[in-house]
């Protein structure tokens, strides 16, 4: 039958064309990591990790103020956004299946798309316009209203999969509806919301645009929320837009830490969800 | 034992369903070429074997209903039939499967080819959601390349399923405006407008409520005129009052086959007439 | 609820009732209260963005504003239209590119491929969406860019230099290769989204389709696919405001240039690079207002997007509209 062969061709063709979508998008990536481990490799050491930057071509140096700023920012950020984060993605879970939830709900699913570099304009005007001055605090405010609509999705998510059938056997023992709710169904869920968090964290962590203005940027060790402070995101932009070869390398070298960062936080990640989800058979 | 058998099925609805010609399927002419001979089918999914050594005819233009309780095998007995069995990840089948002693199971038969010769009925209905009432019945010819007046071709097999007058004013209308008899009804139009030779259905009745189930039965009373069709059902009275031949099913093992009547009033194994008066199942 | 007021009952319960029911009140209250805060958040980011802005708005003239390509902060003159248009084009190559392979990638995975391939495919996929901005930069700006100033730029105006879109000088920077970098970044949104989509597509309409004597591209085709359009469509408006707010990989491979050309090859500016690379030494309130209405349209266009997306994604997770029980 000649239309069966063109079809079974046709058939083939598509199977053979959505294959190379496969390898077009994992082309790009295998280069990109490998890239950055070869390129970034050479300039990693432990001196690397602790150094301040150096000027222009000075050897050595490092980007240890831009770790600790990293880790200092998102720290605090995690501070704020946690508490709000989670309680909204509880709220949610709980009381979220009428009109205020549903509104609630779609609001976060909404902000969560909201460009990150928008974020850092509202926490210029809050932070930065009213101290006259960047500060580290104002990074934090940016990083964190970022994080609060995906961590309030991303737990309510994870509350959600606690099987009702938990919460029905507390209450059939007499325990009050709001300590089921913190004792037995947060606690059940923690796992996911510790992987939820988790995510946010990496996330965080790998954000550039929003601190451009708020936290600026800063050659010095600094662990004070009212000054400006370094990071390792705006350290890579810097040495990568720069004309100087040597900070290209440490551009890569950076960049190679900041993925090792984001990826253990991702790693740790995906192995909690995994084991929560063969634990809980 | 006959006593216990006439208390317990009603034999009533099984005559009342014989058509005008007055054919009792009670005797098979010997001479006539089976339509379908499966022999020593067997079938697994993964390691777990579902079907062992299946041996039965199927004479042609007639109705032969497997029956037998929930897991027994007869639908997967069903799929393989027009190796839809394969398609689960980890599934097949074995043994021969002769439609006019042509070998179904061969390497060298393409099972796309075979589904246009063996066709299908689900237990849910399942139109196309996307498309109008006409397209749903068309669909199976554009996809075949079939040419010629696709409309007409339309108008008869919905004639054939008795659902042209239901729907003759409103061919264009989306395929979900029906009810769910008249849905499963455009189902074996659908099925029927690409001209199969073997009809198979599973369970095609039990969605439906007891009138549209009634249309569905006489239905397949109709169809028998120039189809061969095998049913699966879990519905005993059914069977009794659509088929002329019935197939007992249980763990995996055809237990029996035979004429019908003699199924269900005289069956040779015990475990048959166990099922049949309801000791089990 | 009230409190039981049979004394037999009161008396057999272990914990008095009203004392459990002040922790079920205050457990709500203080949910709701955190629930609210998103709302808050919301309300928030809308009045803090439209007070930073609000110093151009006297200056500005909206329409002069969205269509001027004069963006000089000097002499006080912000004529929007470069970085509109550059925002724009983009992300339209963006999606043009992801698109197609965003969905071969999801049919693959789903359902044509083999499904040994499937883990670990989906997994890469994770690590693409893992990777921060400034490293896609990075990567564009070192290897995309000579790539497609002695590669691919070259072959495109050989073949295809008739249309304006490839000619010029080939500098590797421009829009072309933000474009491409935007595709790259966003595939693993549209392509997730997609995967869930054609999961919900229940499997017996594949299953008729199959049974009719299609073959699997077929039954994708005329089962599969037409239901999980509308889905589809959610997850490249997903895709697509993801690409219109990217501003690190952008601004790093697209040559900040507020010109206005056809060609693709030529370097340009968009919304979200000119607010990251002016807004730290913006020059007076006035400046800054212009730029935080930038950030405001930015803030507009992104959530509409995302909420007709969110719409069309729940569209096909409910069912079939028209459906009759």
């Amino acid at each position: 039958m000649n239309t069966l062969r063109w079809r079974r061709f046709v058939n083939g063709f598509w199977t053979i064309a959505s294959g190379t979508g496969v390898l077009v998008a994992l082309v790009p990536l295998a280069s990109l990591l490998w890239l950055v481990v070869s390129r970034g490799a050479p300039g990693l050491s432990a001196s690397f990790f602790v150094s301040l930057p150096t000027p222009v071509g000075e050897a050595g140096g490092g980007v240890g103020n831009a770790i600790t700023g990293t880790f200092f920012m998102v720290g605090l950020a995690s501070l704020m956004a946690l508490p709000v984060g989670v309680g909204a993605g509880v709220y949610l879970a709980e009381k979220g299946d009428g009109p205020a939830g549903k509104v609630i709900r779609f609001t976060a699913e909404v902000l969560s798309g909201v460009p990150s570099i928008v974020i850092g304009i509202v926490a210029y005007g809050l932070i930065v316009a009213q101290m006259k001055r960047f500060s580290a605090l104002a990074g934090s405010v940016a990083l964190a209203l970022i994080m609060i609509p995906s961590l309030a999705r991303s737990t309510e998510d994870f509350i959600r999969l606690v099987p009702s059938s938990l919460r029905e056997a507390s209450l059939a023992l007499g325990v009050p509806g709001w300590k089921t709710s913190l004792r037995v169904i947060v606690p059940t869920a923690l796992g996911g919301i510790v992987t939820a968090v988790l995510l946010a964290v990496a996330r965080a962590a790998g954000e550039t645009a929003p601190l451009l203005f708020t936290a600026l940027n800063n050659q010095y060790w600094n662990t004070d929320p009212t000054q400006p402070t370094a990071s390792l995101t705006v350290q890579i932009y810097n040495y990568a837009i720069s004309p100087y070869e040597d900070w290209h390398a440490k551009a890569w070298t950076a960049a190679l830490v900041l993925l090792l960062l984001v990826g253990l936080l991702n790693l740790t990640a995906r192995l909690l969800s995994r084991n929560r989800m063969a634990g809980a058979r | 034992m006959i006593s216990n058998m006439e208390a317990a099925i009603p034999m009533k609805p099984f005559e009342r369903r014989i058509p005008e010609s007055g054919r009792l399927s009670v005797a098979e002419p010997v001479a006539v070429e089976p339509k379908l001979t499966v022999g020593g089918l067997s079938a697994w999914y993964g390691r777990n074997r579902a079907l062992h050594d299946v041996n039965l005819t199927v004479a042609p233009r007639s109705v032969m209903a497997a029956i037998g309780p929930s897991g027994c095998g007869k639908s997967t007995f069903l799929r393989c039939l027009n190796r839809m069995h394969e398609l689960i990840p980890g599934a097949r089948a074995e043994g021969t499967l002769l439609l006019d002693g042509k070998d179904l199971l061969g390497r060298d038969v393409d099972p796309v080819t075979l589904r246009r010769r063996v066709g299908m009925v689900f237990q849910r209905p399942n139109p196309f959601p996307t498309m109008s009432i006409r397209d749903n019945v068309a669909a199976g010819l554009k996809l075949n390349r079939v040419g010629g007046n696709h409309d007409e071709i339309v108008e008869r097999t919905l004639r054939q399923s008795a659902l042209w007058d239901e729907v003759k004013d409103r061919l264009g209308a989306s395929a979900l405006s029906l009810s769910g008899g008249q849905q499963q009804r455009l189902c074996i139009a659908r099925a029927l407008a690409v001209e199969p030779e073997v009809l198979l259905m599973d369970e095609p009745a039990s969605a439906l409520d007891p009138i549209a189930t009634a249309k569905i039965e006489d239905l397949i009373h109709e169809l028998k005129e120039r189809y061969t069709i095998v049913i699966v059902t879990h519905n005993m009275q059914q069977a009794g009052r659509v088929s002329d031949h019935t197939a007992f099913f249980y763990m995996g093992d055809l237990v029996e086959v035979g004429p019908t009547e003699k199924i269900f009033t005289n069956p040779s194994e015990k475990r048959t007439e166990d099922y049949v008066t309801g000791k089990f199942g | 609820m009230r409190p039981s007021t049979d004394i037999a009952s009161a008396r057999a319960e272990p914990t008095p009732p009203r004392f459990a029911h002040l922790g079920d009140r205050a457990w709500g209250w203080g949910l709701t209260i955190l629930g609210g805060t998103i709302l808050f958040v919301a309300g928030l980011i809308l009045l803090e963005l439209g007070r930073v802005a609000a110093p151009a708005f006297d200056h500005l003239n909206i329409f002069r504003f969205l269509t001027s390509s004069d963006w000089d902060p000097v002499k006080e003159r912000f004529g929007a239209l470069p970085f509109i248009y550059g925002t724009l084009v983009t992300s339209l190559v963006a999606i043009l590119v992801a698109l197609p392979i965003s969905v071969g990638l999801a049919l693959f995975l789903s359902e044509m491929g083999p499904r040994r391939l499937g883990p670990p495919v989906a997994y890469a996929i994770e690590v693409l969406a893992a990777i921060p901005s400034v490293i896609f930069g990075l990567w564009g700006l070192f290897v995309l860019v000579p790539w497609l100033r002695t590669g691919l730029q070259p072959l495109l105006q050989e073949t295809l230099g008739f249309l304006p879109f490839f000619r010029g000088p080939m500098i590797g920077l421009g829009y072309l290769a933000a474009g491409l970098i935007l595709a790259l970044m966003i595939l693993p949104t549209i392509a997730s989204v997609t995967i869930e989509v054609l999961k919900t597509v229940p499997p017996a309409l594949k299953e008729g389709a199959l049974a009719l004597g299609a073959t699997r591209w077929e039954a994708i085709r005329i089962a599969v696919l037409p239901y999980a359009r509308p889905g589809i469509l959610g997850a490249t408006l997903l895709g697509l405001g993801r690409a219109l707010g990217e501003t690190m990989a952008v601004t790093m491979v697209i040559g900040n240039s507020p010109e206005i050309s056809a060609s693709l090859f030529a370097p340009g500016y968009t919304l979200p690079a000119v607010i990251a690379n002016e807004f730290a030494e913006a020059t007076g309130d006035v400046h800054i207002g212009a730029l935080a209405s930038l950030g405001l349209v930015l803030f507009g266009i992104t959530l509409v997007l995302n909420a007709v997306a969110q719409t069309l994604i729940r569209t096909v997770a409910r069912g079939p509209r028209g459906a009759k029980a």
